[in-house]
């Protein structure tokens, strides 16, 4: 009990979150032949690439009491316009087109926050709108064409299978470690940059912060170009990973980023969570998304059934243990 | 006539005439009884369930699971009604699976007391899944013909089942907000939830009874959307809650809860009805025309705040 008072629900949350991924991979490895490969890590791996920075935007978001429901859209417009882009200009350099795709998805993330920030109109509701506005917008833009593999320069076409380095037996892609650097950099940003301290200051309380002198609509908006952008870069990495692109490219993902960041000990409440809680979190769920199209024993359409009763579950849990713990303690220093 | 309405209804009435006008105008034919019922027909489910939506968000609280619901009671009756099951008895187990996903909504949020948001997007995602794990990616028809006759043909005249539905329980909800003792206490806990609680008003009785009736008459527009189409896939009414919420909230319902009106409601229902039809007419596609309801639903939250802005700013200046 003495252990469970004194470490912080924010580590506890990890531990929990550590042993529920150490759970499931054990699970599965008795269920599927062969589960642990390095073909299954790759698989793995460069899937929650795909959901990582979109998740890392997510929860930038969501520490400030918002919400981002359009962020699936705008992975769909990035990754769809950059396809374009890259077939009119196949010299552009790989960082430009990097850079164009967050540029692009920031774009797209400051109308949500000018709206959210200085139109005070609720992000539920902006970015319920704007997730059905980016989408016809593509739709219209497209022209109901694809984007082909065949369209792309040959760089791209090569990258979601380009090695970074090796571990033992383990390839480590380098989309893996472009999202592992987004996921790094916001990190350290969040624990060390006093700017970025803000989201929490934001989120905690917003009254307060606002009498603290903080300028809470700049931070608002901050986050929601800051979502743009790093769904932007998941724009990217879709686009490297499928080649093919079509209008419904990305449907959906803002419900697999929400997943991954609740999941991952974030609180919807605002004011707390962790960049290693957000990593946690998206494994967890791409784990259990890919592990159970392989698995013989449950139709792989249980999928987002069980992605839902999971982001319940974490909240119940966290709802329930935070209140227990504030209890245990209160008991504490009597 | 302001005497009866707010500005913003009295706005509202004057778009509804524009947008009718304007229809009327285009096809000579628009204005007669069979083609007033299509209109409605076209959109009946999402309208019944904007009625009950308009009790939830003027207690502050929101259920984004109504479509995912209306999926899965949807996808649970065809997936009964092929294994055999009599399609009388399949429509009582839709309904009471409605019941049970309400309920779980309810107690998470009034008794765990997650926010409803957080819930209901979570179950936005679970009962969607469910019922794509019955239907998986097939397409389930051959239901009963009395059924598919229910959701196609007349009722009462040229009147079809939805449209009565639709119109008692506008009355019926309608007169509960306004008129009765319950949903005076759906406003006051809308309004400040603390203080409702202080003054002794049970406040998870009330979120209880208005989320089971909420996916109880979700999982009834599921059926009435299965007997109109003749048939079943794992994304029908995928979506639905954008449609539903941009017309309550045009209807002048505040998101943060308190305050919102039937009359309200029903005007902006009709205005995006004529809107969608208006919008056909000029060959604007379903996707686009998706496009205009997102920027309407923004438009109208944003569009009061800055009134309210304006408005201040001419006073400071006086």
């Amino acid at each position: 009990m003495t252990l469970l008072t004194r470490a912080s629900p924010q580590t506890l949350r990890l531990v929990a979150l550590a042993l529920a991924l150490l759970a499931t991979i054990l699970f599965f490895a008795t269920q599927i032949e062969g589960y642990l490969s390095p073909r299954m890590f790759n698989r793995i791996s460069t899937s929650a690439a795909v959901v990582l920075p979109i998740a890392v935007g997510q929860a930038i978001v969501i520490m400030t009491r918002n919400i981002d429901l359009s962020a699936g859209s705008i992975l769909g417009v990035v990754a769809y316009m950059a396809g374009q882009t890259l077939n009119a200009m196949p010299d552009l350099h790989p960082v430009l087109a990097v850079l164009f795709c967050m540029a692009l998805g920031a774009v797209l993330g400051a109308i949500n926050g000018i709206i959210i920030a200085w139109g005070r109109v609720p992000s539920i509701i902006v970015t319920l709108g704007t997730l059905a506005l980016f989408r016809s917008f593509l739709v219209e833009w497209s022209d109901a064409k694809t984007i082909t593999t065949a369209s792309l320069p040959q760089w791209l076409v090569d990258l979601p299978s380009a090695n970074a380095f090796t571990i033992g037996d383990l390839d480590i892609r380098v989309t893996v470690v472009l999202a592992l650097v987004a996921v790094l950099v916001t990190g350290l940003a969040l624990t060390f940059y006093r700017p970025a301290r803000r989201f929490y200051a934001v989120g905690s309380n917003p009254d307060a912060a606002v009498m603290a002198g903080i300028n809470a609509n700049r931070v608002v908006f901050t986050a929601f170009v800051l979502a743009g952008a790093f769904a932007g870069l998941s724009g990217f990495l879709f686009l490297a990973k499928f080649g093919n692109i079509t209008v419904v490219a990305g449907l959906g993902y803002e419900l697999k980023s929400i997943a991954a960041v609740v999941v991952g000990g974030v609180s919807i409440m605002g004011g707390s969570g962790s960049m290693i809680g957000v990593l946690m979190g998206a494994l967890l769920v791409d784990t259990i998304d890919n592990s159970l199209t392989r698995w013989a024993v449950v139709s792989e359409f249980w999928r987002d059934a069980l992605l839902g009763g999971l982001i319940m579950a974490a909240v119940t849990l966290d709802t329930l243990a935070s209140r227990q713990l504030s209890k245990l303690r209160k008991g504490g220093t009597q | 006539m302001t005497k009866f309405l707010t500005p913003w209804e009295t706005g509202l009435l004057a778009v509804f005439l524009a947008t009718l006008a304007l229809n009327a105008s285009f096809a000579p034919e628009f204005l007669t009884v069979q083609n007033q019922i299509n209109l409605f027909q076209l959109h009946i489910e999402k309208i019944i369930v904007a009625l009950i939506m308009t009790l939830v968000i003027i207690n502050a609280e929101i259920d984004l699971s109504v479509a995912s619901i209306m999926g899965l009671s949807a996808a649970l009756f065809g997936y009964l009604v092929n294994a055999g099951m009599p399609g009388g008895f399949a429509c009582l187990i839709c309904l009471a699976a409605g019941l049970i996903a309400g309920m779980v909504n309810a107690v998470l949020i009034a008794r765990v007391g997650i926010p409803s948001l957080v819930v209901t997007l979570a179950m936005l995602i679970g009962f969607r899944g469910l019922a794509r794990v019955l239907v998986q990616d097939n397409s389930l028809g051959d239901f009963p013909q009395w059924f598919t006759d229910l959701g196609q043909k007349g009722l009462i005249g040229p009147i079809p089942l939805a449209m009565v539905l639709f119109v008692l329980l506008l009355i019926l909800l309608g007169m509960t907000l306004h008129r009765s003792s319950f949903g005076r206490q759906v406003i006051v806990i809308g309004t400040n939830a603390e203080v409702a609680r202080f003054s002794g008003l049970n406040v998870a009785r009330v979120k209880t009874v208005l989320f089971l009736l909420s996916a109880l008459i979700s999982a009834l527009c599921g059926l009435l959307y299965a007997a109109r189409l003749g048939s079943v896939r794992g994304d029908t009414a995928l979506g639905f809650e954008l449609d539903i919420i941009t017309m309550v909230l045009l209807g002048g319902v505040s998101i943060f809860g308190g305050k919102g009106s039937m009359v309200g409601v029903l005007l902006s229902i009709l205005i995006v009805l004529n809107l969608r039809n208006g919008m056909g007419l000029m060959s604007i596609t379903g996707h686009m025309q998706t496009g205009v309801i997102g920027f309407l639903l923004i438009g109208s939250v944003l569009l009061p705040n800055l009134l309210a802005d304006f408005r201040a700013r001419k006073r400071k200046d006086a």
